[in-house]
């Protein structure tokens, strides 16, 4: 299962990107940022990783630490992070790989919700999707996912802000032409949470999208709304078969 | 030609696929619509064309290039690409500067507003119609 999985991220950075077919971010790097990001001594996302991998150990004041309900995760969460954002049965809400982590933290743990875009739940994030590096994002469009997908599309299509551009003008239109300094690529986000380096740490893909809602000077919807999270979905649909590439770095 | 009521904005009027009166009937001063046209936070036009100015670094490769486009188009011309060029290209990426009705979604800090101001616009038209060489 490795070897393809391996293989399969290769070509999808090799392969250059075609009009029905959707490359990954790293495809767009510049070849430095694109070694640095593949060198775990120099891209420093792997910290937040590896201050996840000691997170999911510890032992909070009250219920038992991740790792006890998630024994041996190297093999048991490998590939969980492929499948979301997926609809939680009961609730029937559209939960990211962030919202399944807050999830155990409060109902499972019984500690308060780490927040979006603290260092601990960015840590843990980035830490759960590391261990699906490679493998090809497969999320639900069908079934109760197809309202929320829809929804994400319509956002991803629809002109807004006051420069009214729409995500689908620049990440389907304009891919591989130059926005300043950056290269436009095909927004698939399969590299989050990552290491920007305008930001200097590791963001969210929220983050990411609230940069680029400021960018057309539209609303920014907050981190986790029902907005992202439909966006989030559509992104990830559109991404299938892209493998995992978290912790990614980006410019 | 059309009229066109955008609502507190000052009204302007389309002949064929140029906007032939200055907005307001406001003089332009090329100076400041280079320096516009540079600006990250105000026109940020460098983001996706190409300027006049080679040593500007990062420049964009969206739109076609600004140098010479005074040589391309006469003033009204410009004036109407900037304003709203999707009444020329419905489809168009390039931003209506001196539009507010049918936005969408827009922030908080920019609704209601106009990108930039009928003054701006015409800086800016007159220092594109200013760019003769190719
Ligand atoms: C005016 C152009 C523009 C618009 C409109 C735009 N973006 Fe982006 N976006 C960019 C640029 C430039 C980047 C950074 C380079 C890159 O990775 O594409 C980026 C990055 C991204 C990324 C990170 C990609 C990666 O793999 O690192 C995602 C995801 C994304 N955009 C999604 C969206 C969505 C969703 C919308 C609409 C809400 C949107 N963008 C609107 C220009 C735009
Ligand atoms: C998000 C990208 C984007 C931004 C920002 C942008 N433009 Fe454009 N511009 C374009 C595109 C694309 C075209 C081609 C339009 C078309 O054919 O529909 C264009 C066309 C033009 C034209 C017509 C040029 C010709 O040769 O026909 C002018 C003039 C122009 N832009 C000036 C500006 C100025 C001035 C600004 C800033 C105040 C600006 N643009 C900002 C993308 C952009």
């Amino acid at each position: 299962m490795r070897v393809p999985a391996l293989l399969l991220a290769l070509l999808s950075v090799l392969a250059p990107a075609s009009a029905d077919e959707i490359a990954s971010g790293s495809t767009f790097l510049s070849p430095e940022l694109r070694r640095r990001q593949g060198d775990p001594n120099r891209n420093p996302a792997w910290f937040w990783v590896d201050q996840g991998k000691e997170l999911f150990a510890e032992k909070p004041a009250t219920g038992q630490a991740c790792l006890g309900c998630h024994a041996d995760p190297a093999a048991s969460l490998r590939g969980a992070a492929t499948h979301y954002p997926q609809v939680d049965r009961p609730s029937g809400k559209l939960l990211n790989l962030e919202s399944r982590i807050e999830q155990c933290r409060v109902e499972r743990q019984r500690q308060p919700a780490f927040g979006y875009e603290s260092a601990e739940l960015l840590s843990l994030t980035a830490y759960v999707a590391s261990l699906s590096r490679g493998l090809p994002m497969s999320v639900r469009t069908d079934g109760p996912a197809r309202p929320f997908y829809e929804a994400g599309q319509a956002f991803f299509e629809r002109r807004q802000g006051q420069l009214n551009l729409s995500c689908k003008q620049c990440h389907d239109g304009l891919v591989g032409q130059k926005l300043r300094g950056d290269t436009i690529s095909h927004g698939a986000g399969t590299g989050y949470p990552a290491y920007r380096l305008e930001w200097n740490t590791v963001g969210s893909l929220h983050r990411r999208l609230r940069a680029c809602s400021l960018g057309v000077r539209a609303t920014q919807f907050d981190y986790g709304s029902p907005e992202y999270l439909a966006l989030e979905l559509y992104l990830a649909g559109r991404a299938e078969g892209l493998p995992v590439e978290t912790p990614a770095m980006r410019r | 030609m059309a009229a066109s009521p955008a609502l507190a904005l000052e009204p302007y009027r389309i002949v064929a696929d140029a906007i032939p009166e200055a907005l307001g009937g406001k003089i332009g001063d090329a100076s400041r619509g280079a320096a516009l046209v540079r600006d990250r936070e105000r026109g940020n036009c460098l983001i996706c064309h190409q300027g006049d100015d080679p040593s500007e670094p990062f420049q964009g490769s969206i739109g076609p290039s600004l140098k010479g486009v005074g040589a391309r188009l006469e003033a009204g011309q410009i004036r109407l690409r900037l304003v709203d060029m999707s009444r020329l290209d419905p489809q168009t990426v390039m931003p209506p500067y001196f539009r507010i009705e049918n936005m969408r979604d827009v922030a908080p800090a920019y609704r209601g507003q106009p990108a930039l101001s009928a003054q701006e616009i015409e800086d800016v038209v007159s220092y594109l119609a200013s760019l003769k060489t190719e």
